[in-house]
């Protein structure tokens, strides 16, 4: 069975490997290999999974070597596997919602002449994920890491004859990198602190560690995770990155990169648990950007960018769930899971509606489409209810879980704040997700022709495009409520993650009914707002707060200023020192001596007389100073 | 007769010869100045060996009087191919070896 593992990255990378290099030869066939090989992957994952559900809970981590990568003295990097309840919760999750997204490409990507291309990046963008779950040391897990960021960057401006995508896939690039610099400084300080960064002896010797230094590790990997993951600070990519094609948001958003970030801090929940100041400070980023994204969602009529902005909240409540510690970590991945399905399928929803309606993305420019396209409005509609948390779907068990934990943050205010926040951030997803929904699918028609003059003609998508979308509907609908009875979820997961019953300051039911409370208010003011009035077909100037979420909360502006303008500022005030200071004491240092050279010189002046007279001087000296010496 | 006598006289000389190399233009009188001075040890050196009551001094006035033969004859023959070149035996005139 271990041999299996290293399979599950072949399959993809093969694909990956082949496609790329293959040429045109490969272009009616390509994007058949690059999803059987996908497939492949899940049907390896599945078998894995099957194995592992036989044996006790235990034994079911399963470790494989391939090869000595780095084979140096006090500084073994090898190419090893571990497959564990949590990664295979991840392999499976990634392969299964990767497959149906290659499956959905096949459809949406048909009139691409790139196509074959798309896939490879698709397949590449698996196995680098796959690597990422399935290392079995930090260093190996950067490999990955490295790799989601180059495939991210190659899918997010696929199209890139337009200068927005890639802008957007440099910018994704960029400020992945300032993330990737803290995971390797963390690689590094583990390295000096443990003399290793392999899983087991790292995560089991913590405490001999200072907290100090695990503080210091804790936050490089939580600024790792907040670029992969797109949190505050790091979060203006991924508002951009919609200028890929739209299942490349799906798979970016659902099943790979961002969730990434969560996995690293899980992962390392060992260290996280010894150093509750890092743990704070996931908790705030978390806190934080499930309001920020929120916030954004409620503003943008863009479809992809307002589903973009609840990826970012929602993501935010993953990593205050993982900050939360072991009343968090299941809860966390748990959401990570149901949201990939529902996320999966809002976005495959989102590319269908596109593409019935000549690649339009603005919302107010849609409505009314519910009869145009049903099996989009039901798959839609019933990823739309899990998001909100509706009672009995999925993002309900997962999403509740998670304002529980938050509640019990601590036992005292930190509870009572946290669990506020996460609160309101259920009310406001109600609320923006409502809007996305009424302004999609219900309302007048507000349909505008296209650049060209052409009125759009919406009609439902061909089968390979609906079959995921009905998939990633059901899982949308019973997964939270499967892995929620009985505690499945947790348990299936406490050996790796470790797990406390959580205990909020106020009582379970009393959440639960505040939770249900809150999001259908939210969803009333929604309907209140866009479902009672006939919708603009330009958007109004908007309040204040409607302006900043428009521009994303001057996330851009803010970079410009502090970071371009400052490093602008920078820049030239170090160019100024550097020609006033250190140009400066060297133009100086060489004047000074050309100075003492020119009346050195005069010495030189052929005159052999002269000479002599320097020779007797010399010698007198000499005399004088052997005389001298001796009389001391 | 008090040998410091001697080392008067060899100081004396040889404060003659420095004098004359410092400020005479000629190379031959140059030249000469030199070998006084050169003398002018030798004096000091064979006093020493007489104040001393050995014979190392002497030894060593030998070795400068070789020294000195083998010096004057590459000396002489650069003056005489200076004079050669530019028709004067001043010190002055080959000054051409500066900056």
């Amino acid at each position: 069975m271990e041999n299996l593992i290293a399979l599950l990255v072949a399959a993809p990378l093969l694909g990956a490997v082949v496609l790329l290099l293959g040429g045109r030869r490969l272009d009616g066939t390509g994007h058949l290999l690059g999803t059987v090989l996908a497939a492949a992957s899940f049907v390896v994952g599945a078998v894995l999974f099957a194995d592992m559900l036989g044996k006790g809970a235990e034994e079911r981590t399963l470790t494989s070597t391939l090869y000595s990568w780095i084979p140096v003295e006090g500084f073994q990097a090898d190419v090893a596997f571990r497959l564990d309840q949590l990664s295979m919760t991840f392999v499976l999750l990634i392969t299964g919602v990767g497959t149906l997204i290659h499956l959905y490409s096949i459809g949406y990507m048909e009139h691409d002449e790139r196509r074959r291309r798309f896939f490879g990046y698709l397949n590449l963008f698996l196995a680098a994920m796959l690597l990422l779950v399935l290392a079995d040391n930090y260093l190996l897990l950067y490999v990955g890491w490295e790799g989601v960021g180059l495939a991210s960057y190659l899918l997010i401006g696929f199209w890139q004859h337009k200068p927005s995508a890639a802008t957007a896939a440099k910018k994704a690039f960029l400020v992945n990198r300032v993330g990737d610099v803290g995971l390797s400084i963390a690689i590094m300080l583990m390295f000096t602190t443990f003399g290793t960064f392999a899983f087991g002896p790292v995560l089991s010797s913590v405490d001999g560690a200072s907290e100090g230094t695990l503080t210091a590790i804790g936050l490089m990997l939580l600024l790792a995770a907040c670029g992969k993951s797109a949190q505050v600070p790091l979060q203006s990519w991924l508002g951009d990155a919609m200028e890929g094609p739209t299942p490349v948001s799906a798979l970016i958003h659902a099943a790979t990169m961002v969730t990434a970030g969560v996995y690293l801090i899980v992962r390392s929940g060992a260290i996280f648990n010894a150093a509750p100041d890092a743990q704070l400070a996931v908790v705030i980023v978390g806190a934080v950007t499930l309001l920020f994204g929120a916030i954004v969602g409620c503003a943008k009529d863009d479809i992809k960018k307002a589903l973009a902005g609840s990826t970012m909240s929602q993501i935010g409540y993953m990593v205050l769930a993982a900050g939360l510690g072991p009343i968090g970590y299941a809860f966390a991945i748990m959401h990570l899971v149901t949201h990939g399905f529902f996320k999966a399928g809002l976005f495959l929803g989102a590319g269908s509606v596109m593409h019935g309606m000549n690649d339009e993305v603005d919302m107010r420019r849609y409505g009314g489409l519910r009869r145009y396209m049903p099996v989009t409005f039901v798959t839609f509609g019933l990823g739309y209810l899990a998001i909100i948390g509706f009672p009995g779907l999925s993002g309900f068990w997962s999403k509740d879980k998670i304002i529980e934990a938050a509640f019990a943050y601590d036992d005292g205010v930190r509870g009572w704040i946290f669990g506020g926040v996460a609160l309101l951030g259920a009310g406001i997803t109600a609320f923006y997700m409502t809007r996305v929904m009424i302004m999609t699918f219900f309302g007048e028609k507000r349909w505008q022709p296209d650049a060209e003059g052409n009125p759009p003609h919406p009609h439902e998508s061909p089968k390979s495009m609906t079959i995921p979308m009905i998939v990633l509907a059901f899982g949308s609908v019973f997964a939270g409520g499967f892995f929620a009875v009985g505690d499945r979820f947790v348990n299936w997961l406490a050996p790796v993650t470790e797990f406390e019953h959580p205990h909020p300051v106020i009582s379970v039911p009393a959440i639960t009914t505040a939770t249900v409370v809150v999001l259908l208010a939210g969803a009333a003011v929604a309907w209140a707002m866009y479902g009672r009035r006939p919708v603009p077909v330009e958007a109004p100037r908007g309040s204040l707060l409607t302006r900043a979420a428009r521009r994303d909360l001057y996330q851009d502006d803010v970079n410009h200023v502090v970071l371009v303008r400052g490093g602008e500022h920078l820049t030239r005030s170090l160019v100024y020192v550097d020609h006033t200071l250190v140009d400066g004491v060297v133009n100086g240092t060489a004047a000074g001596f050309g100075g003492l050279s020119g009346r050195l010189r005069r010495l030189q002046n052929g005159y052999a007389r002269s000479y002599a007279v320097s020779m007797f001087g010399g010698a007198a000296i000499l005399v004088a100073a052997t005389l001298l010496m001796r009389a001391v | 007769m008090n040998p410091v006598n001697y080392l008067y006289l060899a100081a004396l000389l040889f404060t003659i010869g420095a004098t004359g190399v410092l400020i005479r233009r000629n190379a031959i009188v140059v030249f000469m100045c030199i070998e006084l001075m050169l003398n002018a040890c030798n004096l000091a050196l064979v006093a020493f060996s007489r104040m001393h009551g050995n014979l190392d001094g002497q030894i060593i006035a030998f070795f400068t009087m070789v020294v000195a033969a083998a010096e004057v004859v590459v000396g002489l023959a650069i003056i005489v191919s200076l004079f050669r070149s530019r028709h004067s035996a001043s010190v002055d005139d080959a000054s051409l070896m500066k900056l």
